[in-house]
């Protein structure tokens, strides 16, 4: 699809990490135009997973398997909490048109439904989520009914051991067995990279190389076990691959980041964006906005230097380690246009002394004050600019990490903020649903 | 088990007697309730004083350091780079101790020799504009860890055995002897009792507790010092205040960072010891001055220690040897062999122990010398790595097959874990990755072990050395422990690196949620119970 560019764009989001994408995806698929400006990897540390929302409240460290019930609950316990401004059809249909678009570009899901979906990780902990890639789905019913399984690793990759998952879960998991192989042609390599790997296996030769060596070892397996790198680009196909030539499901164990199935994420999300006509500035950096009847962005790392316009702006900029926030030594600031940022009195109180403290780490929760709606607030209360939304980690009032809904917090509430974009700027109701 | 001394505490001091008393032909055992350095000793500056801090106010304290500090630039040279010192007063610093300072350098007997503040600033570009005095001394960095694990190396080759968490838990008495002293494994709980002709209490900040637990109660004041490491190496030298001592005085160069400190901070528990942000910004604050560039510097964790100053034994006078440490012998309490070694310092260490042995030789009958200042420590191969540097070298030198890279940040590969594992082990112990940490430089880089503790384990996984749940309980513990010394300094950069810490343990691996009913997938599924 190509399109001539607008003077004005319908939206400017600004991020390129899962809420970035998210809002981008979801206003061209409202037929808005859109420009998408960030400075890359803002997806390299996913894992592939689709958290949304698994533990309330964190200081109970109450699981739920329903994760709208766990949503109503929150919506209950804590009204200011962005995920309790957003409702069920929004994170329904935001889910559904996310997982939709990645599956058409090659990263397909388990349908999304009522239940969270337990998968093992590489430390052999059960990991509490929601969308799941179908290169991992087997992986939840091998862990729900235990039945004999074999997970294979191989020699060289470092953050990866089947012995110790075996070792840490294999007294309540009598039929899991594991082996070691070496990687095709790296038998004289000390390390291996999972991308590599990942790209090797798309080749035919090193699959039926691979595939022949694990072969002799399934035994009584009913299903297998791999790290994380059954292709890149085409890991569907790797995977359908693997399962055909082994007879039994083949389901990948997410790795530590950067990981394949985040890379993965990354290129199909692009992929998506593109072809749904949003036009995206890589690598450049806004520097300056100015609101009127529109807003002016100023761009660097533009040749040339650029200003842009747009009828609507969503700030999806994320959290430290995005650069949506920067932390100074005594206060917390909103990097790009100073909003101000809800957070603890002092530094004494961002953090507890306890890493892993149930209650979480206060800093974690401080962030933008949004309306209902999304819109940053003044310190006066008032929306900055009413064509102005936030979106994603950057929110105060949440603590992903803690919550387990990093996924549901990016899509739901840049559902939330596309459809009332979309109403500010008179486009009619919401498309159909896709899928 | 029989000795004729007990040592009780693996700190500088302890492991220093362990080596005199070795060297010269006495049997010894030391128990530690946890690690060698574990207290005060591993949570310093790494200074090996020239004296020249102390010509002010503590004549003595300068001649023992200047003396100390020449004898182990032989005897330890390899725990030691000389690095050379500066002291560096600013403008609005008091200028008579300024004036003094030379003078009370020469009747130390300690070589100052003034700067160009130009030249200074050349060399030192870390040092502010605002400097008006540079004094070069023979201060020197010291590997507080390595001096001790190599001294303990060569205790134990001369037949002195190390007993790694084993904490004293009681004295048996009869009369004016201790005939026995309860020891108990604290990972086992297996009690058994250490039959010793003499024992010396040399555990520091617990000196105290060990003391009391005899019978023989001392006074102890204890001071919490807080230091911070920074990202990246600010200076050459060892950066001096020259001032009268006082917070934030020194910033010492410890192979690729900087360690900057300390406060003084009297605390009357030894409980929760951890560095507080009001500490961390009290260290900036003070120091900038001499150094602006901590304004904007980015720091990878802090630590706090704790010293404990001397005070007299409750009731009596005890035999006080030195102002700068003591050495009590209790008799006045009625007891006859057992002496309680405090105070000092890091630079002094080897001499507390010569004392100490000396005067338990005496009791023992036994006459030969102190050999600790002439022979040289000799090289261990379970010492080395801990000095930045040193993994990679070996690392590129030959590395094999099974010998991955499992730290970026400073290059430690997996035969050194081995190795580690491998010493540890023949000791008799059950090493953890705190263990492995204390002895290589695994966890101590910019990511502070987000990856390499992962790598690490998995890697001890695949050789069989961790079975079971043991690598989540490690790295639960290795995190935690981590985290003690780097939530007071988590702002910029580094809290981007914590956030990603947190995204990976939490977010990812869900460690916070162990123990929760539910999260035990394995246990909901077989139980059909789940969510509430």
């Amino acid at each position: 699809m190509t399109q001539t560019q607008p003077k004005t764009w319908d939206v400017a989001v600004v991020g390129a990490g899962m809420a970035g994408m998210a809002a981008s995806l979801f206003a061209a698929e409202r037929g808005l135009s859109c420009l998408q400006i960030g400075n890359g990897g803002g997806l390299l540390f996913a894992s592939g997973l689709l958290d949304l929302l698994a533990v309330h409240p964190v200081a109970g460290r109450r699981l739920w398997d329903n994760p709208f019930e766990a949503l109503a609950m929150l919506r209950r316990d804590q009204p200011d909490h962005p995920l309790a401004r957003v409702d069920d059809a929004t994170m329904r249909a935001a889910f559904q048109s996310f997982t939709t678009a990645l599956g058409a570009a090659g990263m397909p899901y388990a349908p999304p439904g009522d239940r969270n979906a337990n998968v093992l990780t590489s430390l052999g902990t059960a990991k509490p989520t929601y969308g799941v890639p179908r290169t991992m789905s087997a992986g939840v019913g091998a862990l729900a009914g235990r039945p004999p399984c074999l997970l294979l690793d191989f020699r060289g990759l470092r953050e990866f051991s089947a012995r110790q998952i075996v070792a840490t879960i294999g007294d309540r998991w009598p039929g899991l067995r594991m082996a070691r192989v070496e990687f095709p042609g790296a038998e004289t390599t000390a390390e291996l990279y999972a991308a590599h790997m990942a790209v090797a296996l798309e080749s035919g030769d090193f699959r039926e190389r691979t595939i022949a060596r694990v072969r002799p070892l399934l035994g009584d397996a009913h299903a297998v076990g791999f790290p994380a790198v059954l292709g890149l680009a085409r890991s569907g196909a790797v995977h359908a691959a693997f399962e055909e030539a082994l007879g039994v499901p083949v389901f990948e164990i997410p790795t530590m980041p950067t990981s394949v199935p985040g890379l993965r994420l990354n290129s199909a999300l692009e992929q998506a964006v593109v072809t749904r006509g949003v036009h995206r500035m890589l690598r450049a950096n806004v520097t300056s906005a100015a609101f009127d009847g529109t807003a002016v962005l100023t761009l660097d790392g533009v040749p040339g230097g650029e200003t842009v316009s747009a009828r609507t702006v969503v700030l999806a900029t994320g959290r430290f380690t995005g650069r949506g926030l920067t932390a100074g030594q005594q206060r917390v600031t909103e990097s790009l246009l100073g909003l101000p940022v809800q957070q603890p009195a002092s530094r004494a109180a961002w953090h507890s002394r306890d890493f892993l403290d149930p209650a979480g780490h206060a800093v974690n929760r401080a962030g933008l004050a949004t309306d209902d709606e999304f819109r940053p607030l003044e310190s006066d209360g008032r929306p900055a600019w009413p064509g102005l939304f936030a979106v994603g980690s950057i929110l105060a009032g949440q603590d992903w990490m803690r919550e387990k809904c990093g996924a549901g917090l990016a899509l739901g509430t840049a559902r939330l903020a596309v459809d009332r974009i979309a109403r500010q700027l008179g486009v009619p109701g919401p498309l159909a649903e896709a899928g | 088990m029989e000795t004729q001394v007990l040592i009780i505490g693996g700190g500088a001091t302890g492991t220093a007697l362990a080596r005199d008393l070795a060297l010269r032909g006495v049997d010894c055992v030391l128990v530690e309730r946890d690690d060698i350095n574990a207290g005060a000793s591993g949570r310093n500056h790494g200074l090996l004083h020239s004296g020249a801090r102390y010509v002010s106010n503590d004549h003595e304290a300068a001649v023992e350091c200047r003396t100390e500090g020449e004898i182990l630039k032989r005897v330890a040279f390899r725990s030691i780079q000389d690095t050379g010192g500066y002291f560096v007063a600013v403008a609005g610093d008091d200028e008579k101790y300024v004036a003094d300072f030379p003078g009370h350098c020469q009747r130390s007997g300690i070589q100052a020799k003034v700067i160009d503040v130009a030249e200074a600033r050349e060399r030192e570009p870390a040092i502010s504009e605002h400097a008006i005095a540079v004094y070069e001394v023979p201060d020197a960095s010291v590997d507080p860890f390595r001096l001790s694990l190599e001294s303990m190396a060569q205790a134990r080759s001369l037949g002195a055995r190390l007993m790694r968490r084993t904490r004293v838990v009681g004295f048996d008495r009869v009369g004016s002897r201790i005939v026995g002293v309860r020891v108990r494994d604290t990972v086992t709980g297996a009690e058994q009792r250490i039959e010793a002709a003499q024992v010396v209490n040399a555990a520091g900040a617990w000196a105290r507790e060990v003391a009391l637990l005899a019978g023989a109660p001392v006074e102890m004041l204890y001071s919490k010092g807080t230091l911070l490491i920074t990202h990246g190496r600010m200076a050459q030298h060892v950066i001096n205040r020259l001032r009268k001592p006082g917070n934030a005085d020194i910033l010492m160069p410890g192979g690729t960072v900087s360690v900057l400190g300390t406060t003084s901070v009297r605390v009357d528990s030894l409980e929760d010891i951890h560095p507080t942000v009001d500490e961390v910004d009290l260290i900036i604050d003070e120091a900038s001055p001499m150094l602006p560039g901590l304004r904007s510097m980015r720091f990878i964790r802090a630590y706090a220690g704790v010293r404990p100053l001397l005070g007299s034994p409750a009731g009596a006078d005890g035999r006080n040897v030195s102002r700068g440490f003591a050495l009590y012998d209790h008799e006045d309490q009625g007891l006859s062999n057992f002496v309680t070694l405090t105070g000092g310092k890091l630079t002094t260490c080897r001499l507390m122990a010569e004392r100490a042995a000396d005067f338990v030789c005496g009791r023992l009958g036994v006459s030969s010398p102190c050999l600790t200042a002439v022979e040289v420590i000799p090289a261990a191969p379970e010492c080395e790595w801990t000095v930045p540097g040193r993994a990679p070298r070996e690392w590129m030198r030959a590395h094999g097959l099974d010998d991955p890279m499992l730290c970026e940040c400073e290059m430690v590969s997996g035969s050194v874990v081995d190795l580690l594992y491998a010493s540890l082990r023949s000791a008799g112990d059950m090493p953890t990755l705190t263990d492995i940490g204390l002895r290589s430089r695994v966890g101590k880089g910019a990511c502070q072990g987000a990856f390499c503790a992962i790598r690490t384990v998995a890697h001890l996984y695949q050789r069989g050395d961790f079975q079971a749940r043991r690598g989540l309980d490690e790295i639960t513990d290795f995190f935690r422990e981590r985290w003690r010394g780097q939530h007071a300094v988590l702002w910029g950069e580094q809290l981007a690196q914590a956030e990603l810490m947190e995204a990976l343990n939490c977010g990812l691996f869900g460690e916070e949620l162990r123990g929760v009913a539910g999260f035990d997938a394995l246990r909901a599924a077989a139980s059909g119970e789940g969510t509430p």
